[in-house]
């Protein structure tokens, strides 16, 4: 089954990317961890994203366009980077979900992808 | 014919049911499914054997019939489903007709654990386990646990889609998920047994708690907690004879005649316990093993050890404070003469919780009682009548 891990990270996770000293530390966690799914060979695809303060939100309010700054969600754990995973069932990518270095401090949740539609009968 | 085959079928559904679902939903992983596919298969029981006779082995003719029922659903579905995991999985584990179903894998366990997995909300894990394994509707499940039958089915079939949208593994879970997952696994068990016993429930589900308990400690060794549990239910079964009177009145433990306790599942139980023992872990139903087995010891010495019970229900406090076992442990200090104590624990039990708890009421009337506070005393014992359901527990409790 395929599922998407999106992993969510706090603001002060968001800083050690930015923080000379931190960085080396926190890059390094995310190299291991995505090593070691890419040689389990699990990941279909997968990016980071830059912090949520890079973020603009559209809502379409009675046909006029609202653009707001930041991300759509004002939470505590921002969403980083996702990953789409092709594993045998959820307790696998549970298990693989717990490596992830932010999963300690913020969260990963895991979603199935929604299935190919049906074809239209003909 | 047709008389022998419709008991044939209610024999199947009633012994076979909670197997025949583990076998189907373990390979398909969708529990409705299986459950819809047994139904078809029932419907066509009933509607075949009157006529051809009764199968040579009726759960092997289920089991056949279903899957077909399962395989043309599937059809249907099967573009929108990821198929080709199914098909994989089906390869894997080949059929094999000629397999008789007593050489079946028991995947109930499986089936049991997928149901207590952490990713299904904590609130449904048990009533799921009540209604796959055990085959009792969405309203018996909601009286049993005093839940709303609407919201219990609608929430027992979001709880399958997960399962079966979020592909949850039909496995019994590793050494480290393991304890969590079995607590919850002995909690349904022991929650079916109750219904089984308590007369309401349906004839049978007492008996299938039971052969669900040995399945526990057959597969899970290891696992103390699983041997407590069997050998608490087999302490009350030992009872079954004795908790009624000749007039079908129910007769309390305390006024139980030890003669009409059943010696074999007495002695069964009793080395369970020993055996759990041993582990050097005494969890909850350890505990409530051994609170029974110290009612059973007087058979033997022809009195109860109060202080034993005692320090069992402190203990037994301590590890599951719920309102049953609070209430329970009350109960026990009346019966040991500590009117003070049964008092303050009373006192302690959250009002709003007691309001309709018949269990607290009828502690609650003993103890006025005793206290000589005769009006008050009555008024608890109206409540606790009004809060019964089992016509026989009322009429102990209107003649007491």
């Amino acid at each position: 089954m395929q599922y998407m891990m999106l992993l969510t990270e706090t603001a002060a996770e968001f800083a050690q990317r930015e923080d000379p000293e931190k960085a080396p530390a926190y890059w390094s966690g995310w190299t291991a961890f995505i090593g070691a799914m890419a040689q389990a060979g699990i990941i279909v695809r997968g990016d980071g994203l830059l912090p949520p303060h890079t973020a603009t939100t559209l809502r379409l309010r009675d046909g006029k366009p609202i653009v707001q700054d930041g991300p759509f969600a004002d939470s505590k754990e921002q969403l980083g980077g996702y990953f789409i995973i092709e594993v045998p069932d959820l307790d696998t990518a549970l298990a693989w979900a717990a490596r992830a270095p932010s999963a300690a401090s913020a969260a990963v949740e895991i979603r199935p992808l929604l299935p190919p539609m049906p074809l239209p009968a003909g | 014919m047709s008389e022998a085959a419709i008991q044939a079928a209610e024999h199947a559904a009633r012994t076979a049911y909670g197997r025949l679902v583990a076998r189907l939903a373990s390979r398909s992983r969708d529990i409705a499914g299986a459950e819809d596919a047994l139904a078809e298969a029932f419907a066509a029981a009933l509607r075949h054997w009157p006529q051809r006779g009764v199968p040579a082995s009726p759960e092997a003719w289920l089991l056949t019939t279903a899957r077909n029922a399962q395989s043309n659903a599937g059809r249907h579905r099967r573009v929108a489903l990821a198929a080709a995991a199914a098909l994989e999985r089906r390869q894997a584990e080949p059929e094999n007709p000629a397999e008789a179903p007593e050489d079946w894998p028991d995947e109930r366990l499986k089936l049991l654990f997928v149901c207590a997995h952490p990713a299904i909300d904590a609130g449904i894990r048990t009533p799921l386990m009540l209604q796959v394994v055990l085959g009792l509707d969405a309203a018996r499940i909601a009286s049993a646990l005093l839940l709303s039958p609407a919201a219990m089915s609608q929430r027992l079939v979001r709880a399958k889609a997960k399962i079966r949208l979020a592909g949850l593994r039909f496995e019994l879970p590793g050494r480290e998920d393991l304890p969590a997952r079995l607590a919850e696994v002995l909690e349904a068990v022991y929650a079916a047994y109750g219904t089984g016993w308590e007369g309401t429930g349906p004839l049978g589900l007492a008996a299938e708690a039971i052969a669900l308990g040995r399945l526990l400690v057959a597969e899970l060794p290891e696992e103390p907690e699983a041997r407590g549990l069997l050998a608490l239910m087999l302490h009350c079964e030992a009872r079954r004879d004795a908790r009624r009177d000749a007039a079908g009145r129910f007769v309390p433990l305390a006024r139980q005649d030890p003669r009409l306790w059943s010696r074999p599942l007495v002695a069964e139980a009793e080395r369970l316990l020993t055996e759990g023992s041993r582990a050097g872990r005494f969890g909850r139903f350890l505990c409530e093993a051994a609170i029974q087995s110290v009612h059973a010891q007087r058979a033997a010495t022809g009195r109860t050890d109060h202080a034993a019970l005692r320090l069992l229900y402190d203990l037994l406090a301590q590890q599951a404070p719920s309102l049953g076992v609070l209430t329970a442990r009350a109960a026990a200090l009346l019966e040991a003469g500590d009117l003070a104590a049964a008092a303050v624990a009373l006192a302690a039990l959250p009002a709003d919780r007691v309001a309709d708890y018949q269990p607290y009421w009828v502690t609650r009337a003993a103890l006025l009682r005793q206290q000589g506070l005769v009006a008050e005393a009555a008024a608890a014992r109206r409540r606790a009548i009004g809060l019964t359901q089992d016509p026989a527990v009322r009429r102990f409790l209107e003649d007491a």
